[in-house]
Formats: C-alpha cells, sequence, structure tokens
C-alpha cells in the first residue's frame, strides 16, 4: 500500500497544563523564582524533583494512526475537545506532535479559521494577495487566478474598499476562496462554513467536491453532520484525544449520535454561576434526557426534550408561593420563549423541602444550533425573583433525525414547521 | 501539478528537512508582509510617510544643539548636523527594526496559530520595514549635504556593506528578542530600554574620537559602535576607523545573528503552542 497522501502512525501530543496560571505564556520572574526555590530547597536538602503538583500532562491527541488515499472526501467529526483542531493543527504544521509520524505528499492548503491572514485595513484585492503569499502561492499564480476567486467571492463591486467594512460573509466568502482556489493537492477545512449564509455554504460544498474530483484530497471538519454526510465518503470519529471509528460516513455518523457521555448532561448548580435574586429558593442541579430518560444534551428536530431540576428553599424562605420559568436563547442572545409553568396548569405552590421536577417539551422544533437554557423562580404573589440562573446550560439540535434529512442552515431559520398542505383544486373535487 | 511530489515528513524535534528551501518557496510573502506593515501605517495618517521624516529630523537638530552647541563637542570641521545624522541612520535603523522585530512575533500571533508559512518571514519583513524607514531617512541626509556642500568621498561605495552589517545587527538581536518575547513577556519591558539606554550607549551624538583610548575596544563590545563608525568613516570621509573596534564589533555582530537563527529555528516549532 503506498498510494496514500495523507499517513498518520501513531501520532500524539500533548499539552502541559498549568494549574493556577491564567495567562499561557510564562513570565521570566516565575522561571526565575522557581529556579531559585530548586536550588533552595537542594541547600536545605529535601529536593525532590522539581516537578510540581500543579503540573499536569494533557493528551489531547493519543496514539491516532491512519491513511487517506488521493481523492478521497473524508470528514472528522468528535466534540469539542475531542482533538480535531489539533489534529489538523499537525497535519497542517502549525504545532509539532510530541510522538508519532505523519506523512503527506503533495501541497496542503488549510482553512482553519476565517479570514486569518486577511488584514481588516487592506482592500479585498490587496488582501487576496496578501491571503495567497501567506499560503505560499506565488505572485503570477495569484494573478492567474484572480478573476476566479473574485467571481467565486461574488466581492466584484467591493474590491477596493477595505475588509474592515465588509459582512461577516463576504468575509468568510473571500477567504474560502482564496484557499480553495490554491489548487492545493490536499485540502483541509475546520468548521468555517457556518458563518456563510445556505447558498454560499452550497457552493463551498460543492467546490470541496469539485475540489476531491480532480483528484485531490479533501478533510473536512465540522459540527454540521448534514454537511459531512453530504460531501465525505469515509469519516473519522476522534473521542477525547483518540480514534474511535474510521468508515463509510453513515456507520460514523450513527455511532457518533448514539454515544453520550453522561457526565456533561447533569449540572451541578454551585453558587459560582451568575444568578440574580434572594437565593431564598434555588436551584440545585439541571440535567437533560432524551425520550428515553438517559442524559442527553443532543437532539434531532422532533424529538422530546425533558428538562429536570431540583429546586431547593432555604431557611430564609417563608412559605411564599413560587412559580417557575425555562427561557431559551440562541447563541446570540435571542429569547426564544418564556416556558412558564402556570401556563401549563401546573401549580408548585409552596415548597416544604426540594422538589424535582421534569418539564418536557414534545416534539422540538427548533433550528439546528446550539442553544442556551435559563431558569428563573420567584414568587406569585409579589415581584421578588428567588433565582434567576441565566445561560447555565446549552444544549444541541443537530441535523438529521426522523423528520428530516435535508440539510438546514444555521441562517434559514429558527423554526422547523411542517405544516399540512392541500392543493386545493383536488379538494374541490 | 504533478502529484509525485516527494514526501513531507512531520516528527517531534525534528526540523523541517528543507528548511532554507522553503524559506525560499516563500520569498514573495517577505516582501508582501513588509508591504502590508508599510501600507497599513500610513493608510489613516494624513502626512503619512511625513512621520518617517519627521522624527530623525528632529532628533538630530536636538542632538545638534546639545552635543554641538551646548557641549560643544569636537566634530572635525564636518558640520555637526551631518556628523550626527550619518550615526542616527544607522541608530535609528537599528532601534526601529528591533523594536518592531521583537513584538512582530505577538502581534501576528493570530496568524502563527492558524496557518503555516516559514515563521521567519515575520521578524525578517519588520525589520525590511524599518529599512524602508531607512531609506526615506536616507534622503534626508542627502538634502543635508546638499545644503552644506559636503562631497563623500569614494569610501562612500562602502556604504552598502556597512548597512549590510546594520541588516545584520538588527536582524539578530530582533530574532534572538522576538522568539524570546513569545515565551517570556517580560522582553516586551526590555525592549524600550535597550533601545532608550542605547542611545546614549552608542556614539549617535557625539563621536566615538571623544572616548579614552584604553577604552576603546571594551567600548566596541557594544556591536552598534563598530556599524556607526563604520558609518560615519563612510560618509565623512575624514574620520579614521578603529579597526581593532571595528573588528570586534564585526564580529560580534556576526555571532548575534548566527545564534539569532540558531535560536530563532530552534524554538520556531513551539511557537503556535505558547504563543
Amino acid at each position: 500500500m503506498s498510494d496514500y497522501v495523507i499517513k498518520v502512525e501513531n501520532l500524539s501530543k500533548s499539552y502541559t497544563l498549568l494549574h493556577q496560571q491564567t495567562e499561557r505564556y510564562t513570565a521570566l520572574r516565575d522561571v526565575i523564582a522557581h529556579n531559585v526555590q530548586n536550588i533552595g530547597k537542594r541547600l536545605v536538602g529535601n529536593y525532590t524533583n522539581g516537578t510540581t503538583p500543579t503540573r499536569e500532562e494533557f493528551w489531547a491527541i493519543e496514539n491516532v494512526s491512519f491513511e487517506i488515499k488521493q481523492g478521497e472526501r473524508v470528514g472528522i467529526i468528535g466534540r469539542n475537545g475531542a482533538g480535531k483542531s489539533t489534529l489538523l493543527k499537525i497535519l497542517s504544521r502549525i504545532v509539532e506532535p510530541t510522538k508519532g509520524r505523519v506523512h503527506i505528499r503533495g501541497r496542503v492548503a488549510s482553512l482553519l479559521e476565517v479570514g486569518t491572514g486577511f488584514h481588516p485595513e487592506l482592500t479585498g484585492r490587496e488582501n487576496i494577495y496578501l491571503n495567497g503569499a501567506i499560503l505560499g502561492m506565488t505572485r503570477t499564480e495569484i494573478k492567474r487566478k484572480f478573476d476566479e476567486i473574485v467571481a467565486f467571492a461574488e466581492v466584484e463591486r467591493f474590491l477596493d474598499t477595505p475588509v474592515k467594512r465588509y459582512s461577516s460573509g463576504m468575509y468568510v466568502r473571500l477567504a474560502f476562496a482564496v484557499a480553495a482556489n490554491l489548487e492545493p493537492e490536499i485540502l483541509i477545512v475546520d468548521e468555517v462554513l457556518a458563518v456563510g449564509d445556505a447558498q454560499f455554504q452550497k457552493k463551498c460544498l460543492g467546490k470541496m467536491g469539485d475540489v476531491a474530483k480532480e483528484g485531490r484530497t479533501v478533510l473536512f471538519v465540522s459540527h454540521n453532520m448534514a454537511a459531512i454526510g453530504q460531501l465525505c465518503e469515509s469519516c473519522i470519529l476522534l473521542d477525547q484525544g483518540r480514534l474511535k471509528t474510521f468508515d463509510q460516513t453513515e456507520k460514523v455518523l450513527q455511532k457518533y449520535l448514539a454515544t453520550n457521555d453522561e457526565e456533561q448532561d447533569f449540572i451541578h448548580l454551585t453558587d459560582d454561576k451568575v444568578r440574580q435574586g434572594s437565593q431564598e429558593v434555588k436551584f440545585d442541579w439541571i440535567r437533560l434526557q432524551n425520550f428515553t430518560q438517559m442524559p442527553c444534551r443532543q437532539f434531532s428536530i422532533g424529538e422530546d426534550i425533558t428538562i429536570v431540576f431540583c429546586i431547593k428553599p432555604n431557611q430564609s424562605y417563608q412559605d411564599q408561593k413560587i412559580k417557575v420559568a425555562v427561557e431559551i436563547r440562541t447563541l446570540d442572545g435571542i429569547q426564544l420563549c418564556n416556558i412558564v409553568d402556570t401556563d401549563s396548569r401546573f401549580q408548585l405552590g409552596t415548597l416544604a423541602q426540594s422538589e424535582t421536577i421534569s418539564v418536557c417539551i414534545k416534539d422540538i422544533r427548533l433550528y439546528p444550533d446550539t442553544y442556551y437554557l435559563s431558569f428563573w423562580v420567584g414568587s406569585t404573589t409579589s415581584t421578588e425573583i428567588f433565582d434567576y440562573v441565566k445561560d447555565c446550560l446549552s444544549f444541541e439540535i443537530v441535523d438529521g433525525g426522523k423528520l428530516t434529512t435535508r440539510l438546514l442552515p444555521r441562517s434559514a431559520g429558527l423554526l422547523f414547521l411542517t405544516p399540512e398542505w392541500y392543493l386545493l383544486s383536488k379538494e374541490i373535487v | 501539478m504533478s502529484y509525485t511530489q516527494e514526501e513531507l515528513v512531520i516528527e517531534p524535534g525534528q526540523s523541517i528537512k528543507h528548511y532554507w528551501r522553503d524559506l525560499w518557496a516563500y520569498r514573495e510573502l517577505f516582501y508582501f508582509l513588509a508591504w502590508r506593515d508599510i501600507v497599513v501605517r500610513y493608510k489613516q495618517t494624513t502626512i503619512g510617510v511625513a512621520w518617517a521624516l519627521i522624527r530623525p529630523v528632529l532628533t538630530m537638530i536636538v542632538f545638534t544643539v546639545v552635543f554641538g552647541q551646548l557641549a560643544k563637542l569636537p566634530a572635525d570641521g564636518v558640520p555637526y548636523p551631518i556628523l550626527v545624522f550619518s550615526a542616527m541612520l544607522p541608530w535609528q535603523f537599528f532601534a526601529n527594526a528591533l523594536s518592531e522585530s521583537s513584538n512582530s512575533l505577538i502581534s501576528n500571533a493570530q496568524m502563527i496559530s492558524k496557518i503555516y508559512f516559514p515563521r521567519l518571514a515575520i521578524p525578517t519583513s519588520a525589520v525590511v520595514v524599518s529599512f524602508v524607514d531607512f531609506l526615506i531617512s536616507f534622503a534626508i541626509l542627502i538634502v543635508l549635504m546638499a545644503w552644506y556642500q559636503f562631497w563623500p568621498t569614494w569610501r562612500l561605495l562602502a556604504l552598502p556593506l556597512l548597512i549590510f552589517l546594520a541588516f545584520g545587527a538588527a536582524m539578530g538581536a530582533g530574532l534572538w528578542l522576538a522568539s524570546l518575547n513569545v515565551k517570556y513577556r517580560d522582553f516586551r519591558y526590555i525592549v524600550p530600554f535597550i533601545v532608550q539606554f542605547g542611545l546614549y550607549l552608542s556614539p549617535v551624538g557625539f563621536s566615538s574620537e571623544i572616548v579614552p583610548d584604553k577604552w576603546r575596544l571594551l567600548y566596541s563590545l557594544n556591536p552598534m559602535v563598530g556599524v556607526i563608525d563604520g558609518f560615519r568613516w563612510a560618509i565623512l570621509g575624514s574620520t579614521q576607523i578603529y579597526w581593532p573596534g571595528f573588528s570586534l564589533s564585526t564580529g560580534l555582530v556576526v555571532l548575534l545573528l548566527g545564534s539569532g537563527i540558531w535560536y530563532f529555528r530552534k524554538t520556531e516549532r513551539t511557537f503556535a503552542d505558547v504563543i
């Protein structure tokens, strides 16, 4: 087997976590202080080994091996922190692996973030040249590709406008256009399409498909399962830095959507959460469940979301009647709803002790995206707020599910509705 | 485009095989980064490039008044403004290049952590930007010389070599400080000190001939002493060069540049991790 373009062998990457330290860089002062301390310890005779307990090794990528052949379109999926970005960074030579080896045949173009290397003060035209050069193109190459890039990005009219005046959509289009027209043998794309509109996402997916058809290789990271399903024939599933599966996309997606880890789905609301209100009654913990009563934070359209939470009165609580509300907000902070218990004819009354309450939102119709939940408890008789914890828990609506397999771009709407349709001419007959 | 390219191997602890060839492939990037910095710098200024002229002219006037008129330091018959300016040129170049390049990696952190390209391009183009300022200031010198009707000698032909030396000094120190700055942000505070003290420790406002002979070799441990003396020797035509000191300074510049590149190459692989 020698027809690979990327061969990854036992790749690992570790980071040293320095607890207590808020900034990633070291201050010389600390290094000096640390060394002086050690010398001191050595003099006194109880020198240990110099490592402090605040250091911890963290493996972002652990023992990953795979091979990708020419012209393959491979998706990489996994939860946040699974190591997807680290893997791409190693493949694009930005960071060095700790162990293992990667063989790459051909020129790599990677688009890990939208518009890196763009300078806001420069015009679109200037930025095309600058970005092209950063990605390794020569001036003649960029000149040759210039019209194609501009046409693809649809920014003809704004070529001589500084890109700081561009809309985010235009920005993304231009950035993608430069990278995609680089004619690399290997194109690496991280989650960058989420910013563009539906039409452009489609265009990009189309372009990546074309790139692959020309015999080039595409590596694509996305949280958009529909896009992965559309573009990639095979898929790598990463979980906590390890390669879990490398198989046909369909199988991997099924496996991915079926796995859930419990810990994350149970939120204990400690006091350090930003909360408002008198705290006479407090939210204690919150959990999200799917229809099988299993803890879950990813749902597809049409599923039932069950929110279970516990409220706890403290000593200062004086038997006032309470009401509870749950709010759902988008990532942009748009409040979608304010679900109040009394609207569903549910009365809590007064609390004698901690109570666990479950709210089931049936047939959720939100568009694929991340949403935040806020919890509110107050008095029914006065305007007093007992506790209000804002955006303390998030859940995700993912593409796919029993209702639709269509690609649903984030910007096309907030609600997925399936109303009843009639052809009136038939109805009359 | 051929697909039978040779293989790239990414391994820990091993610097990329074709380092210098890679650098050559990206040669246009040096130009583009420098061009970007220059364009951006003057984009929202009203007097634009004039800023590059104002600073050296004002400093020259102050030095001429303080050292030439008030302190009455000797000038060997050379107009004091020219004496000052011939030293101001390399010094300003060095000082600007040093401050710009030592901060360059940090200010391009975003790019470093998201795109691969030879990292050496960033500090180098920062030095190139300062070199453009240098060329602009050079025009002032020409005007000054014309004003005083001061004609250079054949020694001026050696100037390109001396510019090269100044470039080496700025680049060497810049590489050291840029890579140290990535890990230890303390150097952000050290650089302004170097620049400030350096102005007085280097023979900018005065001729180095006023330094007692027994101290001159020691004085030449400052690599900029050699560069500045060289500049004066080439431009003024009348001063003598103190060869032991000049060779020492030159040697130090070579050492600084060599070790700077070495240290930069050694640490550049971890830039994206720590920046």
